[in-house]
């Protein structure tokens, strides 16, 4: 071992007491929600204030799932949530995609006036328009499936699509496109222009194929900001039909005594596809995160 | 077929800067015609303007007769070889190649044979399944040759197709470029800063500077016959040298030459005209036409600032009083003890010497 590398063990070894202090901060909520599902309502605060809290000790019972399963009616909800999410993802790739890459590879007149408003667009958070745009697909004519046909409604209120299609256009996901795409070289496109191409399909079997990074991070991204809905999916979607996983959880929060042994149990459930999720792509999670520059 | 590429007085501007100033031009049939100068000349703008990858301001580019400015590159029917290859990286060689024919759909059958036979050409067939960043910039070079002849397109234009490659690979490649040029006959407009390049695979050599043409020959023709000071520099390695004179008088001879008013001739040459006494003139000497002499008796005399040891020829640097930047001299076999530092005379063969005038204008004739 040279003399550097000894040096820095105490430093290393301080960093990494540091690193697993701070995983231990980010780990207390998610043990707490996790061993409080195996609690009843009085051994959750009986353990409040003492490290039991956070351990699964005590008289553990599985009621809670159950209960959870029967109150939450969480297979619907999580039909929802998952049609929401994929739909929004997918369709959101094509058209980010697209309009990232008329912005990063093709000139055309106005192009720096999109731009601009597309970083405006970005520091807008989505609270501020929630409202405004409630109203507008409060009034906007839509279709619905009353159990028998599809028939006209005067509103997108209550709907799947209320929660999808304002949500397909994303400024952020357009700017990460845009600057993946804009660090392409040029040549590829004109490589493919002299061989015959046209811009979709520069597009198409050029720029895509070797975007694929940008692409999962997108996904990862766009898929937990839309799995993790609950404000607009509040205000939009009163009724229970399409009622996403987040919303269904105010459910527990009754007028009387609040179930917490339930609510932690719903938690855990709907935390559960987001855990596998990221234990599947652990890679593209820490990359996407890196790559785009924002806190995860 | 081999096209005729014809420009007439194009032009490019980006806003208020002019790029191109106005060129004609035109490539036979079957030619390799290189564009040389050094960079920002224009010269691979005006490539991709003939490629249609750029905007022309002014003037008509025309292939076989028919003007075709707003003609995309496709329709054109060119290949092109990018500097960086541009290769696309999630392809195999053979879908490299064979792109261009499957975006034309072009039956099965028929791209099979002709990226076949693209490989076999090129030697690349053991590699048909390897991806771009599994090759030598030499076998990725060749992919991308691969892709344009594949088209089997008009004109073939490269674009400093070889100046990401070792000095070795580059002599390598030049070589299967000129013999791919001798089996396909096909015109080539091929754009390089490389005057080696340009005068080894050239048919005939365009030299740009600033967004002009400064000369169109065949590279003998513009090593031997620069017509200004600037083609004189470019073509030749090393460069050709230069003395700031004036001209002293002229006599049978021709025109005597002196390094300032009033000073003894150094040389007496061919001039194509009279020019009066006074008359600043520059003196371009290439490095094989002088030599080291005593510099007791020499007329020039300067000190040897470094030694250019090319293995079959070495080259010395003589840094004459007067002059910018050292003359080179080709040294010859009895010249082998000269060493930098070393007070020499220089000397020169006048028959061989050219002439510029201020504007940098050739003022040579034939030998008189």
């Amino acid at each position: 071992m040279s003399p550097s590398q000894r040096k820095s063990v105490p430093l290393r070894f301080a960093l990494y007491a540091l690193m697993a202090a701070l995983a231990l901060v980010f780990l207390f909520p998610f043990l707490f929600m996790v061993a409080s599902s195996f609690k009843t309502n009085d051994a959750i605060f009986a353990d409040l204030e003492s490290i039991r809290a956070l351990l699964p000790v005590g008289a553990l019972t599985a009621d809670n799932y159950v209960h959870a399963f029967e109150r939450g009616n969480i297979g619907h909800y999580m039909f929802n949530s998952v049609l929401v999410t994929v739909i929004t993802v997918g369709l959101g790739l094509v058209v980010n995609s697209m309009a990232a890459f008329s912005l990063a590879r093709m000139e055309w007149r106005g192009k720096q006036a999109v731009l601009t408003l597309l970083v405006i667009l970005l520091v807008v958070p989505f609270e501020a328009i929630s409202v405004p745009l409630m109203l507008l697909v409060s009034k906007l004519p839509g279709l619905a499936f009353d159990g028998s046909a599809l028939v006209w409604t005067r509103s997108w209120l209550d709907t799947l699509y209320v929660q999808i299609i304002p949500f397909i256009a994303n400024a952020f996901s357009i700017f990460l496109f845009y600057q993946f795409f804009r660090d392409i070289p040029k040549d590829f496109d004109e490589a493919a222009y002299v061989d015959g191409a046209t811009p979709f399909q520069v597009y198409r079997h050029v720029i895509v194929p070797s975007s694929l990074p940008v692409f999962a991070t997108v996904t990862i991204l766009q898929a937990l900001a839309m799995w993790n809905q609950y404000l607009w999916p509040l205000i939009t979607v009163p009724g229970e039909s399409a009622r996403p996983l987040m919303v269904g959880m105010q459910q527990f929060f009754g007028a009387r005594r609040t179930a917490w042994g339930e609510v932690m149990a719903y938690a855990a459930l709907i935390t559960v596809p987001v855990l596998i999720a990221f234990i599947f792509f652990q890679r593209w999670f820490v990359r996407s995160v890196i790559g785009s520059g924002v806190k995860g | 077929m081999p096209a005729t590429v014809e420009l007439r007085d194009v032009r490019k501007s980006y806003g208020a800067v002019d790029i191109i100033k106005g060129v004609s031009l035109t490539v036979a049939p079957g030619e390799f015609v290189v564009f040389v100068g050094p960079s920002g000349c224009g010269k691979s703008t005006l490539l991709r303007m003939i490629a249609g990858l750029e905007e022309i301001t002014a003037g008509e580019v025309l292939f076989d007769g028919n003007i075709v400015n707003d003609l995309d590159p496709a329709r054109r029917r060119v290949g092109m070889v990018f500097q960086s290859y541009a290769l696309y990286p999630h392809m195999t060689v053979e879908q490299n190649i064979g792109f261009g024919l499957k975006l034309a759909k072009k039956p099965a059958a028929e791209l099979k044979a002709r990226v076949e036979e693209a490989l076999r050409v090129l030697q690349l067939t053991a590699l048909r399944h390897h991806k771009p960043s599994q090759l030598s910039g030499g076998q990725r070079q060749r992919v991308a040759i691969g892709r344009a002849i594949v088209r089997k397109p008009n004109v073939f234009l490269f674009d400093e197709p070889l100046s990401n490659l070792d000095a070795s690979l580059r002599g390598q490649m030049r070589m299967e470029i000129g013999k791919l040029h001798q089996t396909l006959k096909n015109t080539v407009i091929y754009v390089t800063h490389d005057q080696v390049e340009a005068m080894t695979l050239a048919d005939r050599i365009v030299v740009f500077e600033g967004g002009y043409i400064r000369q169109v020959g065949t590279p003998m023709e513009l090593y031997e016959r620069p017509a200004n000071r600037f083609v004189a520099g470019f073509i030749g390695t090393p460069t050709m040298g230069f003395l700031e004179t004036v001209a002293a008088h002229r006599c049978v001879e021709g025109l005597a030459l002196s390094l300032a008013a009033g000073q003894p001739p150094i040389a007496t040459l061919p001039a194509s005209e009279p020019l009066p006494g006074g008359t600043a003139v520059t003196l371009g000497i290439r490095p094989e036409h002088c030599r080291i002499s005593d510099p007791d008796t020499a007329v020039l005399v300067g000190t040897v600032l470094m030694l250019e040891r090319l293995g079959a020829d070495t080259f010395a640097f003589v840094d004459l009083p007067g002059t910018a930047t050292p003359l080179a001299v080709r040294l010859g076999t009895r010249d082998r003890g000269i060493s930098p530092g070393q007070r020499v005379g220089f000397d020169f063969d006048p028959a061989s010497a050219h002439l510029f005038d201020a504007e940098g204008n050739s003022l040579s004739s034939t030998a008189c």
